[in-house]
């Protein structure tokens, strides 16, 4: 490896060739700001279209200042990231770039996790001394996610994440000058668009150019209304990343601090999206064993290998891209649809409140859920099993809100039947957790034996596509696992290629799984956040006494009651789904 | 977007095109500068067949079609009117009379009217500027035009 010495703000340092003098002035702590420059380490995603100019330094001996994020250090440059020549350009960039951008920060809704607003702080800029057009394009509304485009400053990092990290191509730079905008496909609604709604555009972008949208009113309205039961759901990423929007390390639990804060916001019943999981993994686990069965007995269309289904980002992905493949996924509905019916259908009944009056919220780390609970499937008679969906981040506006000090709340429980979970329930929440939950009942119920070891340590990381095998006594089972629709692609075609041989697949749309989903604390790119969110999960699953979904004793008990057995009528009727062909409906011309 | 509904046969035409350059998603622009040529515009489905056959998405065509402005969605009319606006004719008053042929014919530059009879362009320098303000019907050079005469020109194609 051949090292490269070169000074920047006077501190000589070696850095590896091909470096670029951004990461190099990383190296000895220097941070040269940036607006479109983004990466997320150990995934491979990285944008540096150097278009910004935020970044530039000046170099000696060269006449023109340069881009630190596309300029490899070279031997002997000297660099000064701070010159009053690149502090004064550095100034002239931001304030061309506000020049054209609304100066709407007291009501815009990223405001505090703004990256050009914190720019503009970080430089100082107290006037916008250009005075020029605006430009004046049309706010575009979609079941989870809001484009106002005046605020984009065009670093593309949402082509980034659409285009090469998910390969869904919604989204593209159009036009040219002034009137360049990033939007779908004929400047149409994202609605039309194949949109999988992951939000990771949303996660990645700096400004309030894209956002989700927000529900917190509907919640507020439905909280007060005394007519009204309010149940709500949290899902497993959740409890691993609200702690950040507190001042909380990354990684902190905040399981029982957040209970205490639904309490507080006037839900009547805290309930845990985790029980659903946990039942997820009953009637998935069921009918990827069913599936086996029927395949080791020589069937052939046991249609394996069999597919998880409980990512709404990653279902939509398929109806648009695979539908040929639709039969592959597993039925089963999401946990946060699951829960929907449970809720609304027996708990419900159980205490006679008729389906209309009892709400249920699901707080999500995820932005394809707002969607998911507004398709028409989910619905009886107009009524959705699931009323409405937030974010992680508005949950945490919504604590905020309420004059909640949420650090010094105490830890309290989730509320029973339908709060409580196992350990592979936990585990969702990031990329491998699913499968490995599901292996740790397929095995137990294949087998007839019990689980020494429940830890599938191989089934773990955060490699982009990962294979392990399974030993179920003496039968090997291949999993495969990907996150980030770009890699279930990859995946995907290798099976239609007859490349791999799987019995189980799970597939994330997001990087990471939903640790890293669209409605999470941004991480600005900070891939060792996504790590502690997943090690916090791994590490609340090993703190329970049960760590199988089947052992619940409130699953056990609503099979006993209610559901009867996993894939039975009343399951197959409240629990499971059915996929569409979306391939066509894409682009249908008005 | 006007509604189009390609035949088969143009259809076929198309993959011919797009295979001609072996399918390269790198020979887009050139793909879309055949296409162009046999349909005289790039509307929508066209835009979608070529994403399809390059392995595109329709988003990234779009943004490519919409970069130059050599590419247009628009069919021309079936009488396009060029307006020179060269040197010559620029300093002689064609401005004038691009702003009567937008008055008289309802449309900006790069539109077509809605009965599909007339489209507007400009031109740079067509080399008659001992006519200028030169303006083009289809074939047909006009010189010398006033903005007086913009209504009598549009009135011989509209009989
Ligand atoms: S939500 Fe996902 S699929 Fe939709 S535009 Fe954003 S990145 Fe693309
Ligand atoms: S929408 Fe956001 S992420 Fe996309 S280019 Fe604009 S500012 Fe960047
Ligand atoms: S990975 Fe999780 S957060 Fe992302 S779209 Fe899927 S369910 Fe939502």
């Amino acid at each position: 490896m051949e090292l490269i010495k070169l000074t920047i703000d006077g501190e000589l340092l070696e850095v590896e060739k091909d470096t670029s003098i951004l990461k190099a002035a990383k190296t000895v702590g220097i941070e040269i700001p940036t607006l479109c420059f983004f990466e997320l380490k150990d995934m491979g995603i990285e944008n540096k279209p150097g278009g910004c100019r935020i970044c530039v330094v000046e170099i000696k001996g060269r006449r023109n200042l340069a881009p630190a994020c596309t300029t490899r250090v070279e031997n002997g440059m000297i660099i000064s990231t701070h010159s009053i020549r690149v502090l004064n350009a550095r100034r002239t960039v931001l304030e061309l770039i506000l020049s054209d951008h609304p100066a709407e920060c007291l009501t815009c809704a990223k405001s505090g996790s703004c990256e050009l607003q914190s720019m503009a702080q970080q430089l100082g800029v107290r006037e916008i001394p250009f005075q020029g057009e605006q430009s004046a394009y049309r706010k575009d509304t979609s079941p989870a996610i809001i484009r106002d485009i005046d605020k984009c400053i065009m670093c593309r990092r949402c082509e980034l994440m659409c285009n090469e990290v998910q390969t869904v191509g919604a989204l593209s730079a159009v036009n040219r000058g002034f009137m360049a905008v990033v939007a779908p496909a004929f400047e149409m609604n994202l609605e039309k668009s194949p949109c999988t709604y992951c939000g990771q555009c949303v996660s990645v972008c700096p400004t309030g150019a894209l956002t989700e949208v927000d529900h917190s009113r509907n919640v507020i309205n439905a909280l007060a209304d005394p007519a009204k039961t309010v149940v709500v759901q949290t899902a497993p990423a959740v409890r691993a990343a609200l702690g950040e929007e507190f001042g909380l390390m990354p990684g902190t639990l905040v399981t029982g601090k957040m209970a205490a804060a639904l309490r507080r916001l006037g839900f009547d019943y805290v309930f845990d999206t985790d029980f659903a999981a946990d039942l997820t993994i009953m009637e998935e686990g069921s009918e990827l064993l069913d599936r086996l069965t029927r395949y080791l007995k020589g069937d052939k269309n046991a249609n394996l290998p069999i597919l998880t289904s409980c990512c709404p980002g990653w279902v939509n992905f398929f109806e648009h891209n695979f539908p040929e493949l639709r039969d592959i996924p597993s039925t089963a509905k999401s946990p946060q649809q699951m829960f929907g019916p449970i809720a609304k259908e027996y708990f419900g009944k159980k205490l006679g409140i008729d389906r209309k009056d009892l709400i249920v919220v699901s707080i999500m780390p995820c932005l394809a859920k707002k969607y998911e609970c507004q398709r028409e499937e989910f619905k009886v008679n107009g009524d959705p099993d699931v009323n409405f969906s937030l974010s992680t981040r508005e949950l945490a506006q919504l604590i905020k809100q309420a004059n909640i000090d949420f650090n010094s709340l105490p830890d309290e429980g989730f509320d029973n039947p339908l709060g409580e979970s196992t350990g592979a329930s936990v585990i969702f929440g990031t990329t491998g957790g699913v499968i490995e939950a599901a292996c740790r009942t397929a095995y137990e119920l294949f087998t007839g034996k019990k689980l020494e070891k429940v830890d599938f340590k191989e089934l773990r990381g955060f490699e982009n596509i990962r294979h392990a095998t399974i030993d179920f006594d003496g039968l090997p089972i291949n999993i495969g696992i990907a996150h980030g629709l770009g890699n279930a692609r990859k995946l995907l075609e290798d099976i239609q290629a007859g490349r791999n041989q799987f019995h189980a697949i799970e597939i994330m749309a997001c990087p990471g799984g939903c640790i890293g989903g669209g409605g999470q604390p941004f991480h600005h790119g900070n891939s060792e956040i996504l790590k502690q969110r997943a090690a916090a999960l791994y590490k609340e699953d090993d703190g329970k006494t049960i760590r199988k979904s089947h052992e619940n004793p409130f699953i056990i008990e609503l099979y006993k009651e209610f559901l009867g057995k996993p894939l039975g009528e009343k399951s197959h009727h409240l629990l499971h789904t059915k996929y569409f062909d979306r391939s066509s409906s894409v682009f249908v011309e008005e | 977007m006007a509604k189009i509904k390609l035949s088969e046969k143009k259809k076929q035409e198309l993959k011919e095109v797009c295979k001609s350059f072996n399918n390269e998603k790198s020979e887009l622009i050139n793909v879309l500068h055949k296409a162009q040529g046999i349909f005289g515009y790039l509307p929508a489905e066209v835009q979608e067949s070529i994403a399809q056959e390059l392995n595109l998405s329709i988003a990234h065509v779009y943004g490519v079609v919409t970069f130059y402005s050599f590419f247009t969605m628009v069919p021309k009319g079936e009488h396009p009117i060029s307006i020179c606006l060269g040197t010559a004719c620029y300093v002689r008053g064609a401005e004038k009379v691009l702003e009567e042929f937008k008055r008289v014919l309802k449309v900006q530059v790069g539109e077509t009217t809605p009965d599909g009879k007339f489209s507007l362009s400009c031109l740079r320098c067509v080399g008659a500027c001992g006519l200028a303000p030169v303006v083009m019907v289809g074939e047909k050079v006009y010189g010398r035009v006033s903005p007086e005469g913009v209504k009598e020109i549009v009135a011989e194609y509209n009989s």
